[in-house]
């Protein structure tokens, strides 16, 4: 990007080490206030051409590369798409619990490792607080029950997704129709013994960031925060599934855009624009333009989404968000971290749920029926909802792949958020010190895009900061480290 | 002639049948030798160099070179576990081998050699060959992209599936697996019950739809090393 000469500029480079290419920029005018704040992401990953001419039954496999904190979820939304292409969509009992053990494991691992590792620094210690405390061995540190706690139960969620998948990280579990293994009763056992200690543990995150959360809400509400449309999967019945169900999508007061939509038609009701400064492009709502059409999802979406889960404590917890509310949707970006330990509670008392249920022993693992051409695999992530879609040639070919990650979705509101937070708290600042700066990924952060890992872990940010005068010329540079 | 020959490998005195190849005779007396373009069944065929011993300090392949009595053969030496090591990271080299998400996984014979003999990361140049994939006949694929040119498939289908379906074509870095057809698989005799998918060592002829049917754990190298079979002989 280059440098405008009536303003000054400030690059936040790289925000993430998502290969490392995503950076803010923030252009200020003459009097130093926000002119403009754009988060760019210029990773090129090229999954969707290199996969092109792969075996199909290759790409469940292939394709959960993309990802190490979530591969699951690629995982298992490529398999569904390639479920439909051999025909083999309706899983047997034993095939779909025993995938959905492995997707509640993940978002029991991805949730907790978000909290505690990548956001309870912020939350624990203050948003500008010394970044040499501000980290996840500064929460060590101080408080260490809750540092254990947060390793207890990603170690418990990877453990789940070993028995299901066959590795931690990028296994092999699901197939085009179905599993390649069960569970046994030894493996059940095993991770029964520890159910309990997740559930107190899941209770209390829940109550950390409920607590934290209604404690500061004056000061979070506004905190990049605006008005937006969500989007999420909900159960014919309208409720939060996070494995399968139908397309709904609400505006920032909760009227429905639309509802049920079968995901095969996705194209109809999705386009995706493509701006000139960023790789990732942003999704909107056909029926109200790329204007007003894009929404978010994750976990704020999808309670706002849905109309009850079906587990009965986080149900009960749900309840108490959305008074917060009114019972309409909540808008408060800030507030994504409460709605996603009201999952992480669901996710146990699923996995409790299917732990007792004796389908996970089943020997039917596999169907097939009629072969298709063209395929969409969607689900539910823990950052948002994700597409698959696949066309395979005759000779078993993929011939198209076409991926919308939950990231892409949040393109939109994340740049949202981030003018927001440098338009409030930096405008007009005279110097923009490091703990401003966090705010802004304070912001990006809430979202737990993939770009969230790296920018945090241990508190060194390799960031570059630069502010440029209107001639070009570099008045100020920090590096922080 | 004596009925059997007398030779030491590693130490070890051995009997071997005469015109036994040493790879052969090592492997009855327990002694794992590693290989990639032998096969049982088919005639040595002394092209991987894998199987390369020390025959009285002189470096020989094994799969090819018979007993003789009083030999002294070495096999598990420093310096030949290096250079097994370095042929290793040539292959992986030279082709397109992403066993990060490829179905023979577990089961392939180059990634498990890679394992026994600690190969951690080619020191080689990847070269990144453009190469394609076979995929017109109904059950089977080729994968050029992982072929090792060991000639098990063409040899295989030649003198023990009686087809003829495969032959190379090409020289030096151009060498590929060709079909016997002008056109693709598709256009030869081949079948998925030939022999010849079964003697592939890598994930190159493959038997089309079956991909990750094997879970994790219980793929044929997941808990024991390639070659452990034979040195279980000994241990008897």
């Amino acid at each position: 990007m280059i440098a405008t000469k009536e303003s000054n500029r400030i690059v936040i480079e790289p925000v993430t080490r998502v290969e490392g290419h995503g950076k803010v920029t923030i252009l200020l005018d003459e009097q130093r206030k926000v002119k403009q704040a754009r988060l760019h992401i210029v990773e090129f990953r090229g999954f969707e051409r290199f996969i092109q001419g792969r075996p199909y039954w290759e790409v469940p496999v292939l394709v959960q590369r993309l990802c190490g904190i979530c591969p699951v979820s690629h995982h298992l939304a490529a398999v569904k798409a390639m479920d439909r292409i051999v025909g083999g969509e309706n899983l047997t009992p034993a095939a779909e619990k025993i995938r959905r053990l492995m997707h509640y494991g993940q978002f029991f691992q991805s949730h907790a490792l978000h909290f505690f590792h990548l956001c309870s620094p912020d939350l624990l210690f203050g948003f500008d607080a010394d970044p040499m405390i501000r980290n996840v061995i500064g929460v060590a540190a101080k408080y260490p029950d809750l540092a254990v706690q947060g390793v207890m139960m990603r170690k418990y969620g990877q453990e789940i997704i070993k028995i299901t998948a066959g590795k931690k990280i990028h296994g092999t579990g699901a197939i085009p129709g179905g599993m390649n293994k069960n569970v046994s009763i030894t493996e059940r056992d095993f991770l029964l013994k520890d159910l309990d200690q997740m559930i107190t543990w899941a209770r209390g995150a829940l109550k950390i960031a409920k607590d934290y959360t209604v404690q500061n809400l004056e000061k979070l509400a506004p905190f990049g925060s605006f008005d937006s449309n969500h989007m999420s999967l909900v159960r014919p019945d309208g409720a939060m599934d996070l494995y399968h169900g139908n397309l709904r999508a609400i505006d920032s007061t909760g009227n429905k855009i639309f509802d049920q939509v079968d995901y095969q038609d996705y194209l109809q009701y999705i386009a995706e624009e493509v701006r000139s400064w960023s790789y990732m492009k942003f999704p909107f709502i056909k029926s109200l333009g790329p204007e007003k059409g894009w929404y978010r999802v994750g976990p704020l979406a999808r309670i706002n989404c849905c109309d009850f889960i079906d587990t009965p404590e986080a149900e009960s917890a749900r309840k108490e968000f959305m008074a917060v509310t009114h019972d309409k949707p909540n808008n408060i970006t800030m507030a994504y971290h409460w709605t996603r330990m009201i999952e992480l509670l669901h996710a146990i008392e699923k996995i409790a749920l299917l732990l007792h249920d004796k389908d996970l022993q089943g020997t039917d693992l596999v169907v097939k029926g009629t072969r298709r051409r063209e395929a969409v695999g969607l689900i539910e992530a823990p950052r948002g909802t994700l597409f698959h879609h696949y066309v395979v040639n005759e000779q078993d070919q993929v011939e198209l792949a076409n991926l919308i990650v939950s990231t892409t979705h949040n393109n939109e509101p994340m740049n949202r958020a981030v003018q927001k937070v440098a338009a409030d708290h930096l405008s007009g600042k005279p110097e923009i010190t490091e703990g401003l700066l966090n705010h802004i990924e304070v912001a990006i952060r809430a979202y737990d895009p993939c770009l969230s890992c790296a920018t945090h872990a241990l508190g060194k940010m390799p960031l570059r900061v630069r502010i440029v005068d209107h001639e070009g010329n570099v008045i100020d540079e920090k590096v922080k480290a | 002639m004596s009925e059997t020959v007398t030779l030491t490998i590693d130490g070890a005195e051995i009997q071997a049948k005469p015109g036994q190849m040493i790879l052969v005779a090592a492997e009855e007396a327990g002694i794992y030798i590693p290989r990639l373009c032998h096969y049982k069944g088919l005639k040595p065929h002394g092209s991987c160099r894998l199987c390369t011993v020390t025959v009285n300090g002189k470096p020989m392949a094994s799969c090819t070179q018979p007993v003789a009595p009083g030999m002294v053969v070495e096999t598990k030496t420093e310096a030949l576990n290096q250079f097994r090591r370095q042929i290793l990271e040539m292959l992986f080299a030279e082709g397109n081998h992403y066993c990060m998400f490829c179905e023979k996984s577990g089961n392939c014979e180059l990634q498990a050699q890679g394992y026994r003999y600690g190969m951690t990361a080619p020191r080689y140049p990847f070269q990144y060959p453009m190469r394609d994939i076979d995929a017109s006949h109904p059950d089977i694929f080729l994968d050029h992209n992982r072929c090792i040119l060991c000639a098990r498939c063409v040899r295989t289908s030649k003198d023990l599936d009686g087809k003829n379906v495969f032959q190379f074509v090409n020289r030096g870095k151009h060498k590929r697996v060709a079909v016997d057809s002008r056109a693709r698989l598709a256009g030869t005799n081949a079948n998925v019950t030939d022999q010849a998918l079964g003697a592939c060592p890598v994930g190159a002829l493959m038997k089309k739809r079956v991909g990750y049917a094997v879970p994790v754990g219980q793929r044929l190298y997941d808990h024991k090393p390639i070659g452990s079979e034979i040195e279980a002989k000994a241990s008897r």
